[in-house]
């Protein structure tokens, strides 16, 4: 399955690897020998003949692509889980289990959530119906499934249907039978992708071994490939060693106290809406807002904060929590509050080999929270602007307020003055107006193409007046 | 029309059939161009080097350095073109240009051993500059006049005398945005030579023909030398009507220089930088109405974004001035149309083709004018839909116009229109923050090309010693579902059960000199043709029936006719009867019929952003004796929401500012572009087919549905600004810009509270 542990990783660039790792794909066994730096899991599957997944955007915003992955799961003990396969290394798939749509089913004898689609008139053109069919199946194998939940497919475009179709066979479904071999396979146990190496690409075994390696001098941490699978796609970039870390059992914990929730930064956004079970409700308004299923199946909370993106979604929701970062390197761990991180334009206070290792929410948790993201679709795009308010209002008096923006400046930022004209007084609709007004002056909004600066200015103060209209008039908490 | 030679069996015309593809599509075996490649040995990758100005001329160019990278093959420039150095038909588009006409532009291109060798070549081609002035916006263009191709003026009466009549006159313009096609699958050719220098370019194209006299000219090569095959296409929507023949071009230049196959497939960053896109427009308009709210004159110009090249702007210019009326009547009409140059994409065909541009400024101006008249826009409308008897500006009588008047009527009656209308004015009253709107829009949409010698067709259908039917057509598969109603119409003409028949890709080989699969027009034309093919079959075997009985099944009469040395094959072919245009006078009948829709939106609109959903949507849409159901309201709500991302969120950005990247398309990405995603589906989306629109003289009565559904999202934008008005005082006018995004929301919302 994976290369031989016998072999010593030793913390330098590794040349063409001896042993080629190797794959399980649609339950054939394949090595991985073909897959070359830069080259996508999408890349190598095609060519090994399985075209069915194509290539449509190759920056994970359509979902032609999409493929299903053998994880672990949380209430079963595997779970089939839809990717982008164009964001992901090809080397990544070592010791992983695929399916892709030629892997569900055939012409002849065509898995349910293929029938379906085939039926209802849900493929036209058929470019985008294999990611399509794999993102349904995904859905349908959803332990506990008692509805189809559309948001499964919010990663997938299609330019000829109108979709009607699609959202019809796929509320079709009905459960899978009990001899289904992909039902049967989520109770065994989920591969376990042991430490691997491909072209330009290691798997360490465990933390201390990854902090070494990106010690190295061009080596880059990555997790769901979902910021750097675009950079390699549409800009070239080829790091030295990509080090991937998002198996590390020490980056994976999800932990509840009484003083913090604290986030394991290799943890999916997927398995973080699950994990947190309603822990935090201002995530919770969150991350379903935040890019598409495929990308949240991929896309890491440690990722989405170490590319320090301006807008975020994530990031102005978490400087309202005050939440801080537990950073690691091979010299110990230290702690940064988020709302000191970032420094500029994509550039922040980590250092060269630093990782970001968990993420802390402090508690108790402020009493009104609330996310409005301002963008031109509904599902799976980029915010104009984000905003996040974390609020405490205790016998009318706004006692706590925590407000994180997105899309206003270089970097993602607390709206300073806006907390200060709230704090310390009556919750009232004078209040609200007053600091509405603040808040559209804070940052230096931008034109571009996704708004201009004036409609984001006016967005920030009309966020707050939306939460005063949408909010019953008194709310305590703290 | 002939009856069927037998009662209709299993997969005949007007039987609910599922895409014909629809099982490969799902279980990932249904091959593209570019999957050819995949599997195609010793196959060469092809890289663009692009122009990083929006005008410039070239001063050097050096292959040399891209030699220097491993795997690199070969440079090909401008030196290495045999024929004509054009890949178009206007003989204005050079395939490796002197002077560059937009940012992003392919000014050489490198083969690799792989991809990843052909970019890092492209990267080291040396390429110097001069750059030049350039125009990128519209209005830049109309202020500097500039402008290429025709000028056409259409005209109809007086319209001094039409606005002397008028108690209303309103003027007004309207800038709106084109759109890109994005079909899922970019752009991709494979070609390859054969022993004798043939040359076979496997393309995902809508107009084979015109691709392979493309690569023949630059290749300097007779037709007969180059085939050109179309598997099926990831959508095409006119975007690869004209666009695809420049990169055969390179494939089959790079596999001719080289002896070795090559692919060209472009990213998805390369399609939107590099090919054409619908056309914005420009319209100033004069209207005039009399006491009743009936048009009584209409003056305007409509000036399009062209882009760099003159591509298909012309007729879809003539189109767009054609359906400037779309479904009303206006006594005296002069519109003007331009195209300005500007350097950008060469802007091409895209679904409606022009008609859309025209339609919209219509809609528009009855939108905004409702309020100065004192009427509900659907009143307006409605008061204003041609009769019985009445003809377009370009003279064509608006035959059937009653079919409008009817679905516009049973739309009123099935969607509870004026239930959902009270309905919504008492939400409105009691809602601040958020606000509904409804809206209903009509479409009539002409049938054919404008130009005549287009609306012709050819097939070719084999009849096997087994019995077995194998047909080849014009026509290609884009998602359309043409192969399917294909199959159909032979099923339904051989009077066989619809498993004996089977269709093979289109080639150019088998069917020669064909149209593009454009204007709607391919189940007409090819489905004629296919039925011509599969008559002349049947007539030739009537003495065999004859001698058999009516009872012989049709296996053993085809083995009895080969045995009576009987030919089992036709060629079929059709024309358009009827049909005349006069492009000088912008006069003539140049469509053989018009389909007609309506359609009613609601939306909700929330005041604090602009943000809005589409809550319900009903839709009578005639499509004729429906060929094939399921295919055709898959046509009408794909088509539907289409149109409802050109109108309301798809929003293409050039750079024109002053800085380096001016002229740089700004979303030249899915995830700077944004088409609508499952999010947009209307909640509620309710299609029915209009009853009783059988169409005389078209194959088995039924009507083209390509374009005509992309109109009905009119209605879309109609209910935004019935909307957007809630937010003011009543009676007054909406201006709405295009594409109605959350933010172009926002600010109308704002001018409305003012």
């Amino acid at each position: 399955m994976s290369s031989d542990p016998g072999v010593p990783i030793t913390p330098t660039v590794p040349s063409a690897p001896s042993a080629p790792p190797s794959v399980q794909v649609n339950g054939e066994t394949r090595s991985l020998a073909g897959a070359r730096a830069g080259a996508s899991a999408l890349d190598w599957l095609r060519s090994i003949g399985l075209t069915g997944a194509k290539e449509g955007c190759a920056e994970g915003e359509c979902g032609a692509c999409a493929v299903l992955l053998a994880r672990p799961g949380l209430d079963t003990a595997t779970e089939w889980t839809a990717v982008n396969a164009c964001l992901l290394p090809g080397a990544a798939l070592a010791g992983q289990e695929v399916v892709t749509a030629e892997g569900l089913g055939g012409p002849r004898d065509p898995h349910p959530v293929q029938t379906e689609l085939a039926v209802r008139g849900g493929s036209q053109c058929g470019y985008c119906t294999p990611g399509f069919v794999c993102s349904m199946a995904a859905e349908y194998y959803r332990p506990g499934r008692t509805s189809f939940d559309h948001h499964a497919l919010s990663g997938n475009l299609c330019r000829c249907t109108g979709y009607r179709p699609i959202v019809e066979a796929a509320e079709a479904l009905e459960a899978p039978r009990d001899d289904d071999p992909l039902l049967a396979r989520t109770t065994a146990p989920a591969p376990s992708p042991a430490s691997a190496r491909g072209e330009a690409w290691v798997r360490p075994r465990d933390l201390a071994e990854a902090l070494t390696l990106l010690a190295e001098p061009g080596a880059v941490a990555i997790a769901g490939s979902t910021d750097l699978g675009v950079e390699a796609n549409l800009r070239g970039s080829r790091p030295d060693l990509l080090v991937a870390i998002d198996g590390l059992a020490e980056l994976r914990t999800l932990v509840v106290d009484d003083d913090a929730v604290e986030i394991g930064a290799a943890l999916t956004l997927s398995e973080v809406e699950r994990r947190l079970a309603g822990a935090i409700p201002l995530l919770d308004a969150v991350l379903p807002q935040f890019a598409s299923r495929l990308i949240r199946n991929s896309a890491t909370i440690g990722g989405n904060l170490g590319t320090g993106s301006p807008i975020g979604d994530l990031a102005p929701a978490l400087l309202a929590l005050d939440a801080v970062l537990v950073l690691a390197s091979p010299s110990g761990e230290r702690e940064i509050a988020l709302r000191d991180y970032f420094t500029g334009y994509r550039t922040t206070v980590r250092a060269e080999g630093e990782l970001i290792a968990r993420v802390r929410v402090p508690l108790p948790l402020a009493g009104v929270t609330a996310f409005h993201k301002i963008a031109k679709r509904r599902f799976d795009d980029i915010s104009a602007v984000a905003i996040a308010f974390a609020l405490d209002v205790v016998d009318g008096v706004v006692v706590r307020a925590g407000i994180g923006l997105g899309g206003v400046a270089a970097t993602p930022v607390r709206a300073v003055a806006t907390e200060t004209a709230l704090l310390g007084r009556p919750w009232t609709a004078v209040t609200v107006e007053e600091a509405a007004t603040v808040l559209g002056d804070e940052g230096t909004p931008l034109d571009d193409h996704r708004a201009s600066g004036a409609y984001r200015s006016a967005m920030l103060g009309q966020s707050l007046r939306r939460l005063w209209a949408e909010g019953p008039p008194e709310r305590t908490g703290g | 029309m002939r009856a069927p030679a037998n009662p209709p069996g299993t997969g005949h015309v007007g039987q609910q059939r599922p895409h014909e593809a629809a099982l490969l599509h799902v279980t990932g075996r249904a091959l593209y161009t570019d999957d050819l490649a995949v599997a195609t040995p010793r196959v060469l990758h092809a890289h663009p080097v692009t122009a990083p100005h929006a005008h410039a001329r070239i001063t050097r160019l050096d292959p040399v350095p891209a030699y220097d990278v491993d795997g690199v093959v070969r440079v090909l420039t401008a030196t290495d073109v045999p024929g004509v150095n054009d890949g178009g038909v206007k003989h204005d588009e050079p395939l490796f240009p002197v002077e560059v006409m937009f940012h992003g532009q392919a000014v050489a291109w490198v083969l690799g051993e792989s991809l990843e060798a052909a970019r890092l070549g492209a990267a080291a081609v040396a390429v110097d500059y001069e750059p030049l002035p350039s125009i990128i916006e519209l209005t830049e263009a109309i202020v500097a006049e500039s402008f290429q191709g025709a000028r056409p003026r259409l005209e109809r009466g007086d319209v001094a005398e039409g606005f002397a009549a008028s108690t209303h006159v309103l003027e007004g313009e309207l800038e709106f945005a084109g759109q890109e096609h994005f079909y899922l699958e970019t752009h991709a050719s494979l070609a390859t030579i054969d022993d004798d220098g043939q040359v076979f370019v496997q393309c995902s194209t809508q107009h084979p023909t015109e691709t392979q006299e493309i690569v023949a000219h630059v290749l300097g090569l007779s037709s007969h030398q180059v085939t050109v095959q179309c598997l099926r296409m990831g959508g095409g929507f006119g975007g690869k009507e004209m666009q695809p023949h420049a990169y055969a071009a390179i494939a089959a230049l790079g596999a001719t220089l080289t002896g070795r196959p090559v692919r060209v497939r472009l990213s998805r960053q390369q399609d939107m930088t590099m090919s054409g896109k619908r056309h914005g427009f420009h319209a100033t308009w004069r209207v005039g109405f009399d006491d009743d709210g009936r048009l009584q004159a209409l003056e305007a110009t409509l000036t399009s974004d062209g882009g760099w090249s003159l591509d298909l702007s012309e007729p879809v210019l003539s189109r767009a001035l054609c359906h400037v009326d779309n479904a009303y009547w206006i006594p005296h009409v002069r519109v003007d149309g331009r195209i300005a140059r500007t350097h950008k994409t060469s802007q091409t065909a895209f679904r409606g083709f022009g008609g859309p541009q025209g339609m919209l400024v219509i809609e528009d101006i009855l939108g905004r004018c409702a309020p100065a008249l004192d009427l509900a826009p659907e009143e307006l409308r409605r008061r204003n839909l041609y009769a019985e008897g009445q003809a377009t500006p370009y003279g064509q009588p608006v035959r059937h116009a009653e079919r409008l008047d009817r679905a516009w009527q049973q739309m009123l009656d099935t969607s509870s229109y004026d239930e959902r209308r009270a309905a919504i004015t008492a939400h409105n009253a009691q809602d601040p923050h958020r606000k509904r709107g409804l809206a209903i829009t009509p479409v009539k949409f002409g049938i054919s090309f404008n130009f005549t010698a287009f609306n012709q067709a050819g097939a070719l259908v084999h009849v096997y010693k087994d019995g077995s039917v194998l047909i080849n057509h014009g026509g290609t598969e884009m998602g359309q579902g043409l192969h399917t109603k294909m199959l159909q119409v032979a099923a339904t003409a051989l009077g066989l059960p619809i498993e004996r028949v089977r269709l093979a890709p289109t080639r150019t080989d088998k069917v020669p000199n064909t149209s593009a699969t454009a204007a709607s027009s391919g189940a007409d034309l090819n489905g004629a043709a296919v039925k011509d093919a599969c008559e002349q079959i049947l007539d030739r075997l009537v003495p065999v029936r004859e001698r058999l009985g009516a009872t012989a099944p049709w296996e053993d009469v085809v083995h009895a006719a080969y045995l009576d040395r009987i030919q089992l094959w036709a060629a079929g072919f059709y024309r358009t009867e009827g049909l005349s245009w006069d492009l000088s006078t912008m006069t003539g009948s140049p469509f053989k019929y018009f389909a007609y829709g309506v359609a009613a939106a609601e939306v909700e609109v929330d005041g604090f952003t602009g943000a809005y959903e589409v809550t319900r949507v009903d839709i009578v849409h005639d499509v004729g004796d429906s060929l094939s159901p399921l295919i055709d309201l898959g046509q009408i709500e794909g088509g539907f929401l289409q149109g409802v991302g050109w109108l309301t969120l798809e929003d293409l950005r050039w750079d024109a500012g002053d800085g380096p990247q001016r002229g740089r398309l700004a979303t030249q990405a899915a995830s700077t572009y944004k088409l609508p995603s499952l999010s947009e589906m209307p909640a509620d989306l309710r299609v029915t087919l209009l009853e009783r629109a059988a169409e005389d003289g078209v194959v088995y009565g039924s009507k083209a549905v390509g374009e005509p559904p992309l109109m009905l999202a009119f209605s879309v934008r109609e209910a935004l600004r019935d909307a957007v008005g809630a937010f003011g005082a009543p009676g007054r006018a909406v201006e709405l810009a295009s594409p109605a995004t959350p933010e172009a929301v926002w600010w109308a919302i704002e001018e409305a509270r003012r």
